[in-house]
């Protein structure tokens, strides 16, 4: 039997063959574009853990330091500024020609010096003396970190084999440092300076610590202002504002300045608060107030969402019995929408700690070495700080960026999961 | 001038409180005892009402005492001002006694600045937008004074650099934006370019093909490429990407530089798929199904209802959305300020480093500055231009998507 049907002739196969191939193709395609963006994501976290996790162990060498009172006290005073003013350097530098007696040269001596943080070191031993006058005359056993070439060195990242006029450690350093390794004087341990360290211009010493500080202050600045603001324009606008032309043109203006780009925000805090106002540059507080207009009206749209959910039967029900619009909103509206607000404030607030253009450009790029005790004293934010590290080559530095940005991102994380775990704790369905 | 603030803010905090407290326990004897009574005796508000009106009247007035005695009169002695707002504090809070009345309307007064209250957080929104507008436009101004609004919108040349003396040869300073903008398109379409079909991909694959499982996985993940900050996008484009392609240039015998408008730009890319991926997604579920019954009616399959049913309604709003993305790639920061380079190249070639407006308004602002200098007041026209291509962009796209969604309301 013959089919003649033009569905079945064999063109009307192979043209429905070549259809369904189509089809599998597109389907294809579909998956391959997830597929691209699943393996970008993957592969920028790779890259940065991959680089990041070793800035979280740091080599630290044990040596013993004799203060020699001749050389701190000379006239036994213990003035607490000539303490202050007294070469450690030298004492360092003594403590190790000791450890090594067979290098006398000048040129050898340099190099054995610079196996240790050459300005960490002597600053650690400073600062020590400067707490404890007592300590000159006696000998200390002190855990100062190596330089961060031979830190990149037992980290695998300076290849041995590399010829000595290419490579940042000579022979004769590898040697020192692995006979130190072997006798467990240069040992490695969890690198608690990147949490408690500030800024510094050697990658051995820098740490998180007053970007970190600084980022929450001007975080907390940015949420006292944002969200008593966002959430009070959102509630007018819902439950109060009449329809005319005016709340039209506030609605527009709300959603225009949700897609400005953030840097334009900058330019409007250089140009108001710093330049009109006369705020001080690179402040927190300034900071704050910048990523208080940028995450305002994101609070603004979470918030009239999360009203808009509230069945309106509540306030009906509160009317009715005589409260008066405000009562009927504030205390028993709000309450409900309250969940939701707090969840979008959270995903706003966690937006604004990763910006960083609008405080580049009010001048939070200034290289501060104390942790911040006030939002008008000058610091740095996290985001910016990772900026300002991966100016520099150098192999360590772009670990200890990597480094910060586990940081921030755990932040990051840590938020929206605490955003996601209140909308699941506190929502409630109508 | 920290002591004196924080004394004359306790005095505010310190006396508004206390007569609120003070105002609400007296009230509340009063409307207590007339409970039960007929309804013309009983109290309009409650004791909180006028405990809060009294304590806002008095905050009022010992702040406008402060503002008038240390800023309008400028007074040299603070104990006097001290003095003088605790006597107003102390002179209102006697006689606010004889308000607690019931015919007072306590509540009405604390609603109505309560509104007035949330009406001000509304304005300010307008206040923000007409901030940006007003110091971009003025700072624009003084740099036009100084460089001709031509010269600068369709000069060749970019070189900031303006003299320090005025013997310095070669520093003359060209303000041509040209090269920015071209810059600044470039990497714009390499990401585009790439976010585009990915993305597009992505929300079709999602809205028509994917279970519901595979969606409630997949949709989270991707939106998790918009989280990541900006400036973690750059990093990884300064690290990894850039030093990637130009191993890969080399292996193939081109010279790449590790910054180049390529880098930046597919990095870019990435980070606005999740964007155009929403966006597009809604689009594409607002299709009425009668569309798609139609289409599978007439024996097409699904891709052929998507490309050609599907697609072409949503089309609108899917121009929409990649206006929104172009947007966003314009203004994007921190990915071209590390990853692209500075040298103000005019070039259509994607693996040479170019710079953005961006950029450069980073250069200008970033460093040692004096603040009349041309080169700093450049930065704020390019900040206008940004602002306003942006703008213009958003509205535009908000149109067309409102015009779309009537389509099929």
């Amino acid at each position: 039997m013959s089919d003649t049907s033009i569905h079945s002739s064999e063109t009307a196969r192979k043209r429905l063959r070549k259809r369904h191939a189509k089809e599998v193709r597109f389907r294809i395609l579909g998956i391959l574009a997830i597929a691209i963006a699943m393996v970008s994501l993957l592969w920028l976290l790779i890259s940065v853990v991959g680089t990041g996790y070793k800035a979280f162990y740091q080599h630290d060498i044990t040596m013993e330091v004799v203060l020699d009172e001749t050389l701190l006290d000379p006239t036994g005073a213990r003035d607490p500024q000539k303490l202050r003013g007294a070469n450690y350097r030298r004492v360092i530098q003594n403590s190790l020609y000791e450890r090594f007696p067979e290098v006398t040269d000048r040129k050898a001596r340099q190099e054995l010096f610079n196996i240790i943080s050459t300005s960490g070191a002597p600053n650690f031993v400073r600062q020590m003396v400067y707490n404890d006058p007592s300590l000159v005359g006696q000998t200390l056993t002190i855990q100062v970190p190596t330089s961060d070439d031979v830190d990149q060195l037992f980290k695998g990242n300076i290849d041995r084999e590399t010829p000595e006029a290419l490579r940042k450690v000579s022979n004769r350093q590898i040697e020192w440092v692995d006979s130190l390794k072997a006798t467990g004087e240069i040992k490695a341990h969890f690198n608690k300076r990147l949490f408690t360290g500030t800024d510094s211009r050697d990658p051995e010493l820098a740490g998180i610590a007053s970007a970190f500080v600084g980022s929450a202050m001007a975080l907390g600045v940015a949420f006292l202002l944002a969200f008593p603001i966002g959430v009070g324009a959102a509630i007018y606008l819902d439950e109060f504002a009449p329809k005319n032309k005016f709340i039209d043109f506030i609605e527009i203006n709300i959603n225009n300045l949700a897609a400005v780009p953030s840097i334009v925000f900058g330019l409007l805090g250089l140009a108001v608060f710093l330049n009109f106002f006369g705020l001080p540059r690179s402040a927190p507080l300034v900071g704050g107030m910048v990523l208080a207009l940028m995450t305002f009206p994101t609070i603004i749209i979470a918030t009239r969402s999360a009203l808009r959910a509230v069945s309106p039967s509540i306030r009906d029900g509160a009317l009715s019995v005589g409260a008066s619009h405000i009562q009927a909103v504030f205390h028993h509206k709000l309450p409900l929408a309250a969940p939701g607000i707090l969840t979008g404030s959270i995903i706003g607030m966690a937006q604004a700690l990763g910006e960083t253009a609008p405080l580049l450009m009010i001048g939070m790029v200034a290289f501060v070495t104390e942790i911040p005790t006030s939002v008008t004293e000058p610091a740095a934010a996290l985001p910016v700080q990772i900026f300002l590290w991966s100016d520099s080559a150098e192999r360590a530095w772009a670990e200890r960026t990597s480094a910060a940005i586990i940081v921030l991102l755990t932040v990051l994380v840590v938020m929206n999961g605490l955003a996601i775990w209140l909308r699941s704790k506190l929502e409630r369905r109508w | 001038m920290g002591s004196m603030t924080l004394l004359f803010l306790t005095i505010v905090i310190a006396t508004s409180v206390a007569t609120f407290l003070f105002v609400r326990h007296s009230a509340r004897g009063r409307v207590l005892a007339t409970t039960g009574t007929r309804l013309d005796q009983r109290f309009h508000s409650q004791p909180t009402y006028h405990g809060l009106f009294s304590g806002g009247v008095v905050a009022f007035l010992t702040l406008s005492t402060w503002a008038l005695g240390a800023y309008v009169l400028p007074l040299a002695n603070y104990a006097i001002i001290a003095i003088a707002m605790l006597v107003a504090a102390g002179i209102f809070a006697s006689l606010s006694l004889r308000l607690i009345h019931p015919n007072f309307r306590a509540r009405n007064f604390v609603e109505i600045f309560i509104k007035a209250g949330l009406i001000l957080c509304s304005v300010l929104a307008v206040l923000t937008t007409l901030g940006i507008i007003l110091s971009l436009l003025f700072e624009s101004l003084r740099f036009f004074d100084q460089v001709p609004v031509l010269d600068f919108l369709t000069g060749l040349q970019w070189s900031p650099q303006t003299a320090l003396r005025a013997d310095q040869a070669g520093q003359s300073g060209a303000f041509g934006a040209v090269p920015i903008f071209a810059g600044t398109f470039l990497v714009m379409a390499v990401a585009i370019f790439i976010a585009a079909p990915i993305g597009l991909m992505i929300a079709i694959y999602l809205s028509e093909y994917a279970s519901k499982k595979t969606r409630a996985i997949v949709k989270p993940a991707i939106e998790i490429l918009a989280g990541v900050p900006t400036v973690v996008y750059g990093f990884f484009a300064l690290l990894t990407v850039g030093p990637t392609i130009r191993a890969f240039a080399e292996s193939l015998g081109f010279a790449v530089p590790t910054q180049s408008a390529i880098a930046a730009g597919s990095v870019m890319g990435v980070m606005i798929i999740p964007f155009i991926s929403s966006l597009s997604d809604d689009v594409i579920n607002a299709v009425p199904q009668s569309l798609r019954d139609g289409s599978y009616a007439l024996g097409a399959t699904k891709s052929e209802t998507m490309k050609q049913v599907v697609f072409a309604g949503a089309l609108p709003g899917i121009i929409g959305a990649l206006l929104l993305a172009v947007s966003r790639a314009i203004g994007e920061t921190m990915i071209v300020v590390m990853a692209a380079g500075r040298a103000a190249n005019l070039t259509g070639n994607p693996f040479e480093a170019v710079t953005t407006v961006t950029v450069q308004i980073v250069a200008l602002l970033t460093g040692d500055q004096e603040f009349d200098s041309p080169k700093t007041l450049a930065a704020f026209a390019l900040g206008l231009v940004l602002f306003l291509i942006t703008l213009v962009l958003n509205i535009i796209a908000l149109m067309v998507v409102r015009k779309y969604r009537e389509r099929y309301e």
